[in-house]
């Protein structure tokens, strides 16, 4: 089996005061040994709450996995135990946040924060734990790292402390690390090097990445696949190639149009989709993208349409490519 | 960080300074003067007392000659009973007071860190409702009424504890409960609500992505970061505790400074008044002094800047 | 769904053109501020709860003390010290009073002593805190210095040394409890009103030329009242219990006048001699009191951050 992850029609809702909000519904992807796959999608649409169910960290409740599986290395994640998930956690599957500014403890030191891991996973004493944080952190490009170990996370700087969150997500070399939005709240400039040193570090240890993303440049330049996810659900996959030279969801195409992409002329406008994404509390039968779609028709306001293969590794659900929209332009 | 303690406790000095003066400057804007209600003493005597507590010199001069007796920590003689100075009041109330607040503290901290815990991990949850309900009856209901309830069903009616007197320690019991159930349950709501957005914070998940146990995550991550705005409240509670004693000593007749201080408020013998405000305020300032340095070691985050938040 | 296949006809794949109006119809209805608020402080149990507490307390403070024909100073030595009985709903205390209107009284003096010193620290606190806000600099840090050294002096212990100095008095009593009881609501307005000032939107408000009043009324008001009323709302159980303690030393209102801590301290001994009716009808009423302010202002608080809730 070449894929270290597989997600397979994962259902899962939020059951809140208003109702329950379905938050991911029926997602489909998998993650090949080595490769980086990007998710993208507007904010609100399940990206993140994807990303924490393979680690399993949403709190039950209010969430509940309803239906699917999550197979890592060839075993489902979502019968593990508690117990099962913490052996997993940060030895096997390494996570880093969005904001580096509250994802490390304002009360600990870095250094105890890196070590913690290890110690956790690896049979080390503290004092080979410390060793290895010092070595971690010169991987990820802290200077003094002697020093730095001891210091708070005040002490460090936007980047500095997402590159320490870089150093304790790889503490324990996991198989599969997931980057849920990892450089959206630094400097442009910062972002570039978080980036580089992921990919540095994925050439050094042949870790598969899921790097969940706003930018589009980004996704071009380090990634290998892409899942673009939209209300919840993922409306199209396929290779880096595939899905930037040849979008098949009108949504895709809208996206390449309203972000901003490093790799491409300035120049061109961006146009934002119209309207923002359907509440997920109560989704209608529909394709979800109905109301904002250019290329609508009857048939998607009451019909969702299925994912269906589009050749090559790509995958899209949209009815535009039903026999019968193509026998009527 | 020695600058900061430096700045801290000149803060404390002035604050000392200002409650100093303004309580002499109260007692002494009271009009008449303390003797002239005992209507039938002989002039001489009048003139002898005036004089023997001062009471004959201009203010400013009668102020200085306070601060100067302060300074050496003499807070001067009582009015009411002529042998007894307010030094000997404090001496003989003071560690009965002491063990009476501790107890009350302790009890206060420890159960309503417990309560607040335990309530925010079981939110919405029967526990959850059973702190919060105690704690609420706990700050709405005084620490006198509390006290006169207590005795009179635990001590009157079901005969369990002693009450009165200060002889043993289950007699300490029922004034350190009625005297830390209020403090108990501001801790304990406080515990609560700090608890509850600390465990939503980011680096919950992302010691909970590490793979490290749950209840190693509520110790060593949310706890610690929890408890910070706990222990900045430290001083008022106490001050709170403090001022609670006053009437707790006088329900169970404990024979502590707070007693002290009330007999001397019905006397109306001003230098027992002023001795023990002023004592009262200089412990309190004190406390909160080492509240704030203590906190600068628990909070690294304060060091750097050498102000607090 | 695939499922559906057989029921697709070539109809269905005509283009449609009103789906856009869909999108732009999320907006959901806008509802006013306090609207809102209400809408859920009134989902909060506890919160109702306390303010019908609060209601009750106010109207049978009104009409109590005329229900059941009795005066609160007469005194009647025939009838001293009897149970709550059909006559004397509540019992009579150590003079021969009858509890009921007694208690009723009580009330009166205690929920205005509450309520005049929130309101005496809520307008204080108001001018103090929004000049230091709005001055900023030296002015500001010198208001504020004072406030900080004022504050750090006890504030209970400050209120028993007034009293002791003063004429004891309703009006004294409310006086000793605000002199330095508005110092907290003084600094949450600073900070308020600093917060304000940092603001995008007044900024933005005030560039795009609107008027001052506007911006109050619009954005300044609404967002800072929040934590103020509530402070208000707190501060009225704060006094209440300040009173009580007052009372019980001995420093509060003069007889014959009555509040619930006068009544509890006046049946302190009754508990020995078995007469524990007359402590705690004012005791629970006390409590009862601090209880439906607290809940009350609490539910306030949350209702107006509902992130705190989520
Ligand atoms: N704890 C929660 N309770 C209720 N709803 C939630 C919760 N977490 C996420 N959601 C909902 O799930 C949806 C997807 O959220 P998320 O995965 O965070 O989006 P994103 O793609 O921006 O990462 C959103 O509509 C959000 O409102
Ligand atoms: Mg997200």
């Amino acid at each position: 089996m070449s894929n270290i992850l597989e997600v397979k029609d994962l259902v899962v809702s939020f059951h809140t005061f208003g109702g329950e909000v379905q938050a991911v519904r029926g997602v489909n992807f998998s993650v090949p040994k080595g490769k980086t796959v990007a998710i993208v999608g507007e904010s609100g649409c399940g990206k993140s709450v994807t990303a924490k169910s393979i680690m399993q960290l949403l709190p039950k409740p209010p969430a509940e996995y309803k239906q699917g599986e999550i197979l890592f290395n060839g075993d489902n994640i979502l019968a593990k135990s508690e117990r099962d998930m913490q052996r997993i956690r940060g030895n096997e599957i390494g996570m880093i946040f969005q904001d580096p500014m509250t994802s490390l403890n304002p009360t600990t030191k870095v250094g105890a924060q890196i070590t913690e891991g290890i110690l956790k996973h690896k049979d080390v004493s503290r004092k080979e734990a410390r060793s290895q944080a010092i070595e971690l952190l010169n991987l990820v490009g802290i200077p003094q790292p002697e020093k730095r170990v001891d210091q708070y996370p005040h002490e460090f700087s936007g980047g500095m402390r997402q590159r320490a969150m870089i150093a304790i997500s790889l503490a324990c070399e996991p198989d599969l690390l997931i980057a849920d939005e990892p450089t959206t709240a630094l400097d442009v400039t910062i972002q570039a090097q978080i980036l580089k040193l992921m990919k540095d570090l994925q050439n050094k240890t042949g870790t598969s990445i899921i790097l969940i993303t706003h930018d589009l440049g980004v996704v071009a330049e380090t990634c290998d696949h892409v899942v673009v996810m939209y209300a919840g659900q993922v409306i199209e996959t396929g290779t880096v190639e595939e899905v930037f030279e040849t979008p098949q969801h009108p949504y895709t195409k809208g996206l390449m149009k309203s972000v901003p992409r490093l790799d491409q002329d300035k120049k061109q406008p961006l146009i934002p989709i119209i309207g923002s994404p359907p509440d997920l509390m109560d989704p209608t039968e529909g394709c979800p993208f109905f109301a904002r779609c250019e290329y609508a028709m009857e048939v998607c306001r009451d019909h969702n349409p299925s994912f269906e293969y589009m050749g090559g590794n790509q995958h899209a659900s949209c009815w535009l490519h039903h026999p019968l929209a193509k026998a009527s332009e | 960080m020695f600058r900061y303690t430096l700045k801290r406790l000149g803060w404390a000095i002035v604050t000392l300074w200002a409650v100093i003066t303004i309580t002499f400057l109260l007692m002494h804007s009271i009009p008449g003067n303390p003797f002239a209600k005992e209507g039938t003493m002989p002039e001489a005597v009048y003139n002898n007392l005036q004089h023997y507590y001062n009471l004959d010199k201009p203010l400013v001069v009668q102020y200085g000659l306070y601060l100067k007796q302060l300074a050496q920590f003499d807070f001067g003689p009582s009015l009411k009973s002529k042998t007894i100075t307010v030094n000997d009041y404090i001496v003989n109330g003071f560690p009965v007071s002491l063990h009476l607040g501790m107890q009350a503290l302790v009890i206060a901290i420890a159960f309503g860190l417990i309560f607040g815990v335990i309530a925010s991990l079981n939110r919405n949850r029967w526990p959850d409702y059973v702190s919060m309900v105690l704690s609420i009856i706990g700050i709405s209901v005084p620490s006198f009424i509390l006290a006169t309830f207590l005795i009179n069903f635990v001590a009157v009616e079901w005969g369990l504890l002693p009450v009165a007197t200060w002889s043993s320690w289950s007699h300490t019991v029922l004034p350190s409960v009625s005297l830390a159930m209020m403090p108990m349950a501001y801790i304990a709501r406080l515990m609560r609500s700090s608890m509850l957005e600390v465990l939503g914070q980011d680096y919950i998940n992302t010691a909970r992505a590490k793979g490290i146990a749950k209840h190693m995550i509520i110790f060593k991550h949310a706890i610690r970061n929890a408890i910070l705005p706990v222990v900045t409240v430290l001083g008022i509670i106490t001050a709170n505790l403090v001022t609670g004693s006053f009437i707790i000593e006088q329900i169970f007749g404990i024979p502590g400074m707070g007693e002290m201080f009330v007999k001397g408020i019905f006397n109306r013998d001003y230098p027992v008044i002023l001795g023990s405000t002023i004592f009262y305020a200089a412990i309190l300032i004190f406390l909160v002094f080492i509240v704030d340095i203590a906190y600068t070691f628990i909070d690294p985050r304060i060091k750097i800047t050498g102000e607090s938040k | 769904m695939m499922k559906n296949n057989e029921q697709l006809t070539k109809e269905m794949f005509q283009k449609v053109h009103d789906n856009f109006e869909h999108a732009e119809k999320i907006n959901r209805p806008s509802v006013s501020y306090w609207a809102d608020v209400w809408r859920r402080i009134k989902e909060n149990k506890l919160a109702m709860l306390g303010l019908i507490l609060i209601i009750s307390l106010s109207i049978l403070a009104i009409i109590g003390p005329y229900i059941n024909g009795y005066s609160y100073y007469e005194q009647n030595f025939m009838e001293k010290n009897l149970k709550p009985n059909a006559e004397h709903w509540f019992g009579t205390d150590q003079l021969g009073r009858d509890i009921f209107t007694r208690v009723w009284y009580g009330a009166r003096i205690s929920l205005f002593i509450g309520v005049m010193a929130a309101l005496i620290d809520f307008l204080v606190g108001i001018i103090y805190g929004g000049i230091s806000g709005m001055a900023s600099g030296r002015t500001d840090n010198i208001m504020m210095r004072i406030a900080e050294i004022l504050y750090a002096i006890p504030y209970l212990l400050m209120v028993i040394l007034l009293m002791v100095v003063m004429e004891q008095g309703l009006w004294t009593i409310i006086l000793a409890m605000t002199l330095t009881g508005w110092i907290p609501m003084a600094r949450l307005v600073r900070g308020q009103v600093l917060q304000m000032k940092e603001q995008e939107f007044v900024q933005a408000s005030e560039a795009l030329g609107a008027k001052t009043g506007w911006v109050l009324r619009k954005h300044m008001i609404p967002n800072t009242m929040g934590p103020i009323l509530v402070n208000v709302t707190l501060t009225v159980p704060t006094a209440i219990f300040a009173e009580a303690t007052l009372s019980f030393l001995g420093l509060g209102i003069p007889a014959p006048q009555a509040s619930w801590g006068t009544m509890a301290n006046d049946a302190l001994d009754s508990i020995l001699v078995g007469n524990f009716y007359q402590l705690f009808f004012p005791a629970i009423l006390i409590s009862l009191t601090m209880f439906a302010f607290n809940v009350f202002g609490d539910g306030l608080r949350d209702a107006l951050d509902p992130k705190l809730r989520k």
